[in-house]
């Protein structure tokens, strides 16, 4: 059986993307046969962010309006054999998503793929409805901010109320907090909300803490998922939220303030 | 929290402030997401009728809604104007 997960947050720009490739290759890396679905027709990022622009022909929309069949369109990883990349459309409208559309593609993978990862668009518009809807798990990205903590509260109300197990009456999409472009200096000074500021707001599940870092922007420069950069404090968080979401336990890091050595302590350098 | 920590932090930061505003906006924000569409309408609606007969304000009217495990309740509350002023 495979595993549909939407990455959602309702507001953008808080790493969505980012998320949905770490965690994609992240999975496949791990052995599971896994698919990522870019769902932001007209502003395709996915094949950017995870460095197979280039080799795009095909796209979702192609797919569903049966120009391409799905093999054609999946792009297979040159880093894993084991994940593929299904970008969006970059010309057309996105009246071209259609529920049964989407619906079939995904049912196609499900054959096939270990886990079928959705990266939702921004806002609550069609793209967005789509890429839940089909969803067990939701992974809601957010920032430690006011705007997106609320629009994250407004995804937690839709993924309840318009998905295909809350039509069916079905055990609930599972959702899990993935909070993002955390600074833990900032936190302890009283300038960003706390992680339990976040939880408490939001009653989720805390999947992991992505610190704020220079390696994201350096990763997506390159077209690598920050994931594979695993010297990197963001790549070794997003292998922990991997990891968490298969039943591994490991204790959360990145909340806390490194710990300055002795010689920062004492000459205070910044 | 120690007494050091104490002293260190003179004023709260502004996150104390957003998680303020964030735990007020979002209570809000659910509970009219959890009740039925039509509310608003009706709340319209029963204000147009009260104002028919009485000259009563936009706020006049409140209604609550709540759910329970298998009842719902629709709590409705009119605050007349006083007498004093009607009499004007």
């Amino acid at each position: 059986m495979a595993r549909i997960i939407v990455v959602t947050s309702g507001k953008g720009g808080v790493g969505k993307t980012t998320t949905s490739a770490a965690i994609a290759m992240g999975l496949a890396k791990k052995g599971h046969k896994t698919a990522v679905i870019d769902f932001d027709v007209g502003l395709r990022n996915l094949d950017l962010i995870m460095g197979c622009e280039r080799r795009v022909v095909y796209d979702l929309i192609n797919v569903i309006t049966g120009e391409a069949t799905l093999r054609q369109a999946l792009i297979k990883d040159k880093r894993c054999n084991q994940l593929f990349i299904l970008p969006a459309s970059q010309t057309r409208d996105k009246d071209g998503l259609t529920k049964e559309g989407i619906g079939k593609i995904l049912e196609e993978l499900a054959k096939d793929f270990k886990y079928i990862v959705c990266d939702s668009p921004a806002g609550i518009e069609r793209g967005a409805n789509l890429a839940m809807y089909f969803a067990d798990d939701a992974f809601v990205v957010t920032n430690p901010e006011v705007a997106s903590v609320r629009d994250s509260d407004r995804m937690l109300g839709i993924l309840a109320s318009k998905s295909r197990r809350s039509e069916n009456d079905e055990e609930p999409i599972k959702e899990y907090l993935l909070l993002t472009r955390y600074s833990p200096e900032r936190v302890k000074i009283g300038e960003m909300l706390s992680v339990e500021d976040v939880q408490d707001i939001l009653s989720l599940h805390l999947l992991g803490v992505i610190p704020e870092s220079k390696s994201v922007l350096t990763a997506s420069n390159a077209g690598t998922p920050v994931i594979l950069d695993e010297e990197s404090d963001a790549g070794q968080a997003y292998a922990d939220v991997v990891a968490r979401y298969l039943g591994e336990d490991k204790p959360h890091r990145f909340i806390d303030e490194e710990k300055k050595g002795l010689f920062r302590t004492i000459f205070g350098s910044k | 929290m120690s007494l050091l920590d104490y002293f260190r932090s003179s004023k709260p930061g502004s996150a104390s402030l957003a998680k303020e505003r964030l735990q007020i906006l979002v209570a809000h924000d659910r509970i009219s997401r959890n009740q039925p569409s039509y509310i608003p309408k009706l709340q319209q609606e029963l204000l147009a009728v009260i104002q028919k007969y009485v000259n009563v304000g936009k706020d006049a009217i409140s209604i609550n809604y709540e759910q329970n495990d298998n009842q719902e309740t629709l709590e409705l509350d009119i605050t007349l104007p006083d007498k004093s002023r009607q009499n004007n």
